[in-house]
């Protein structure tokens, strides 16, 4: 399992194909179903255009949230591996945001577990975006449903 | 006793600063910690609170060397 802060951009489809790439080869074979969700920022928010948005966090409370919420999906469903990257600090529009994944035998508790992590990252870890629209910067006050 | 409290997001912004220390005589629940602090700001609707980094009710008794947080509902992902 992994769980990282990423301070600059990142290709989530490069780094699952690097994650997946090396899987413990005790895992080879095992996996029959991997979900991934990928968040990425949007150039609208409540009916504007947002151009730049910044990621701010609370340096070693959101660390141990996402590791715990990890570990948690872990205990819950029969996982083989999970991979959870986020990002803080400045993003530009069609900047990911969040990489989700997680391996396991079948697709049931793939789907559930990946699901189950994003849910709890929106309402638990300690993030908190801001905006630049043309009438200047605003806080996000809540997520949008799920 | 020493506390430290941190303030994140729009939180910090609207109180103007980022931290505060407190020296109290007494022990005190996360909500007297803010109420000590702001006498005269009622603690935002829907702010959240952590001590140690973890999320504490408001009633929480706050220990010697304990840091408090309060910050807006979280937004990531």
């Amino acid at each position: 399992m992994k769980v990282e802060l990423r301070a600059t951009p990142f290709d989530p489809l490069l780094e699952l194909g690097c994650y997946q790439a090396g899987l413990d080869e005790r895992l080879s074979g095992r996996y029959g179903a991997t979900a991934i969700f990928i968040g990425t920022m949007r150039d609208f928010n409540d009916g504007d255009t947002v151009q730049e948005m910044t990621l701010e966090h609370y340096p070693g409370m959101t660390e141990r949230h996402l590791q715990r919420i990890v570990e948690s999906a872990a205990r819950e469903w029969p996982l083989l591996d999970a991979l959870l990257i986020h990002r803080i600090g400045a993003l530009q529009p069609n900047d990911p945001i969040v990489l989700a994944a997680v391996w396991s035998a079948q697709r049931a508790e793939a789907f559930a577990a990946c699901r189950f992590i994003m849910e709890e990252l929106k309402s638990k870890a300690p993030f908190w975006k801001r905006e630049r629209t043309a009438a200047g910067p605003r806080w996000v006050a809540h997520n949008t449903p799920g | 006793m020493a506390v430290r409290i941190k303030y994140f997001a729009s939180l910090r912004d609207r109180l103007g600063r980022a931290e505060d220390r407190l020296d109290p005589a007494v022990a005190l629940t996360v909500a007297e910690v803010w109420a000590t602090l702001w006498p005269d700001t009622p603690l935002p609707p829907n702010t959240l609170a952590a001590v140690n980094m973890e999320y504490a009710s408001p009633e929480q008794t706050v220990r010697d060397g304990d840091e408090v947080a309060f910050f807006p509902p979280v937004t990531g992902g």
